[in-house]
């Protein structure tokens, strides 16, 4: 079984517009690979072109060892994909959905019926099952595209931002169901999002793509290790003593961005460092009022690689991607 | 089944579960019949018109109507699948383009045959007399329901070149204008208008109102039926072939 190699795919638009510029990966076999990066970075993009529906302007990717550019059907065959904004005919009840799904792919009466029943009990729609999906909820929606998805059994599932505008709930039962087809069934996962924690949570790597291009990738542990320090925000019991506060923390390390009444330091030894503090704190006398320490996050390396934040970053401006693609 | 078949099964359910798309299709063209065939039966009256029952001239128009109904549905319907990225979900499966095309026109010819066979049976009881016997009602359906599948074709071919049902709806009046500058209304010998009656014989919408009318007026016409399901076939061919490249176009699989 082979997952998805990419080397140096490009995809420009009309106008010259470079959505993706140049993105080498590999995503293994069995692996969640989370492909992170704000609004207009070029994941979708990057997505459509690895399940056919678009082709790439240069480069090179293979999906389950098969040429995307050269060989749509094969590819078709072994991947499944549930695309933004799930598409779905909202007059259909979802078992048509999955009969119709599964009618498509070929499937025999007896597979077909047997399959969708699986699959809609799996992510928990049995009783919908024969409701019309106008009336599903955008969580129900969620969980009935990727029930289709994996209708004809597919080895390579591709999830655009498949949490967005989900409710904590929604969102955590699709992560799990996600999480348990790549670990019962060895199903390779390439999932989208904008959001750090999907990343952080549900993908063994990350790739971080800002304006077309990877800027960072690695399981999320190393990329966050990569950063190495801990950061120390303290708010001084006694405002009038600030200045004393950030004089101390200065011997520990670099000073860090911090609430208006707090001073911040980015530890310089990240093992003892924070006792140490402590102790120089209650040797000068200086009394916290709170004292929180912040572990580095993806958003932290995004802003190092990219020096903005990832949350609300969008790509104005940039080589955001175009809003119509093919067959949309 | 076959893809289409599955596509048509699909384009069916979704078309009988919107009575907003059968409703209007059937009731609209009757009531303007029913307008037209109280205020306008005077023209019976002129020199040289084909019959002295207006019901029976007037009641060709109301299958014209429902054919483009069932154009606009069959566009707009296309054309959501394309705004809401179903088509994409279709394209990612072993679909092949035509399936979606032929399969996709499933629910329109649907509306299209239930709407002739009603604009048939309210017009019999209304009064209309159909010249060519029970034979010929069913040649008359079947060419209503080819008129249907060949306007179809045209809204297959501008959802698919425009991606918005709203486009597709853009459709309607412009085929008010095209029936209009036909013998829809009148026959083309008693137009009086030098360039209006050039218009309406150079307009294939023409024949096909004279194939279903002469059904109805004369019996068994043999040009014009030859006419009216030549001219049918042709926009049909006409309209899925450039439906079929604009479908090559938009899904740019590989």
């Amino acid at each position: 079984m082979e997952g998805i190699v990419i080397d140096g795919l490009v995809r420009v638009f009309k106008g010259g517009i470079r959505a993706v510029d140049g993105i080498d990966l590999e995503v293994a076999p069995g692996e969640i690979y989370g492909f992170l990066g704000p609004n207009g970075a070029g994941k979708s993009t990057t997505v459509l072109v690895l399940t056919t529906l678009l082709p790439p302007t240069a480069g090179r990717a293979t999906v389950a060892g098969f040429d995307v550019a050269s060989a749509g059907p094969q590819v078709r065959a072994r991947i499944g994909a549930a695309l933004q904004e799930a598409a779905l005919d909202q007059f259909l009840t979802g078992r048509e959905h999955m009969e119709l799904q599964g009618g498509l792919h070929g499937l025999s009466k007896a597979a077909r019926r047997a399959r969708g029943d699986e699959l809609l009990a799996r992510v928990g729609l049995t009783e919908a099952a024969d409701r019309k999906v106008g009336g599903y909820s955008g969580g129900m929606k969620r969980r009935l595209d990727l029930a289709l998805a994996l209708v004809h059994r597919p080895s390579i599932l591709f999830l655009d931002e498949p949490t967005t505008g989900l409710d904590p709930q929604s969102r955590s039962a699709l992560w799990e169901e996600v999480a348990r087809l790549a670990a019962d069934e060895g199903v390779t996962v390439f999932l989208t999002t904008q959001y750090l924690e999907e990343a952080d949570v549900l993908a063994d790597r990350v790739g971080i793509i800002d304006r077309g291009r990877l800027v960072a990738e690695g399981t999320p542990e190393a990329l966050k290790a990569e950063l190495g320090r801990s950061t120390v925000e303290i708010v001084p019991a006694e405002p009038e003593r600030r200045a004393a506060f950030a004089d101390l923390l200065a011997r520990f390390g670099e000073p860090a961005a911090a609430a208006p009444r707090a001073v911040a330091v980015m530890l310089d030894d990240p093992t003892d460092g924070l006792a140490e503090l402590i102790r120089a704190l209650d040797a000068e006398g200086l009394r916290a009022a709170s004292l929180e320490v912040h572990q580095p996050t993806l958003d932290d390396v995004f802003l190092q690689k990219t020096g903005r934040h990832l949350e609300g970053a969008s790509t104005e401006g940039a080589a955001a991607e175009p809003e119509a693609v093919p067959a949309r | 089944m076959s893809q289409i078949g599955w596509v048509a099964r699909r384009s069916v359910r979704r078309t009988l579960r919107q009575p907003a798309l059968i409703v209007p299709t059937i009731v609209f063209p009757l009531f303007l019949l029913a307008v037209n065939a109280s205020g306008l039966a005077a023209a019976t009256k002129l020199p040289g018109f084909p019959t002295d029952n207006y019901l029976s001239f007037a009641l060709s128009v109301s299958f014209m109507q429902g054919a483009l109904f069932a154009a606009t549905t069959a566009g707009a319907e296309l054309a959501t699948d394309i705004e809401t990225g179903f088509l994409n979900r279709l394209s990612l499966t072993p679909l092949r383009g035509v399936a979606i095309l032929v399969g996709q026109l499933a629910g329109a010819v649907l509306v299209s045959l239930l709407a002739s066979l009603v604009y048939l049976a309210v017009g019999l009881i209304a009064g209309a007399n159909l010249a060519a016997g029970a034979g010929g009602a069913v040649v008359l359906l079947a060419l209503a329901v080819l008129i249907g599948v060949a306007f179809g074709g045209l809204g297959l071919l501008m959802a698919l070149r425009t991606g918005s049902a709203e486009a597709v709806q853009g459709l309607f009046p412009l085929m008010f204008v095209v029936f209009f500058l036909s013998s829809l209304n009148l026959p083309r010998n008693l137009i009086e208008t030098d360039w209006f009656r050039t218009v309406a014989t150079y307009n294939p919408v023409s024949y096909l109102v004279e194939g279903i009318r002469s059904l109805v007026i004369s019996g068994w016409d043999g040009e014009a039926l030859a006419l009216g399901f030549g001219m049918a076939a042709g926009i049909a061919v006409l309209s899925f072939a450039g439906a079929a490249s604009a479908l090559r176009t938009r899904l740019t699989r590989t």
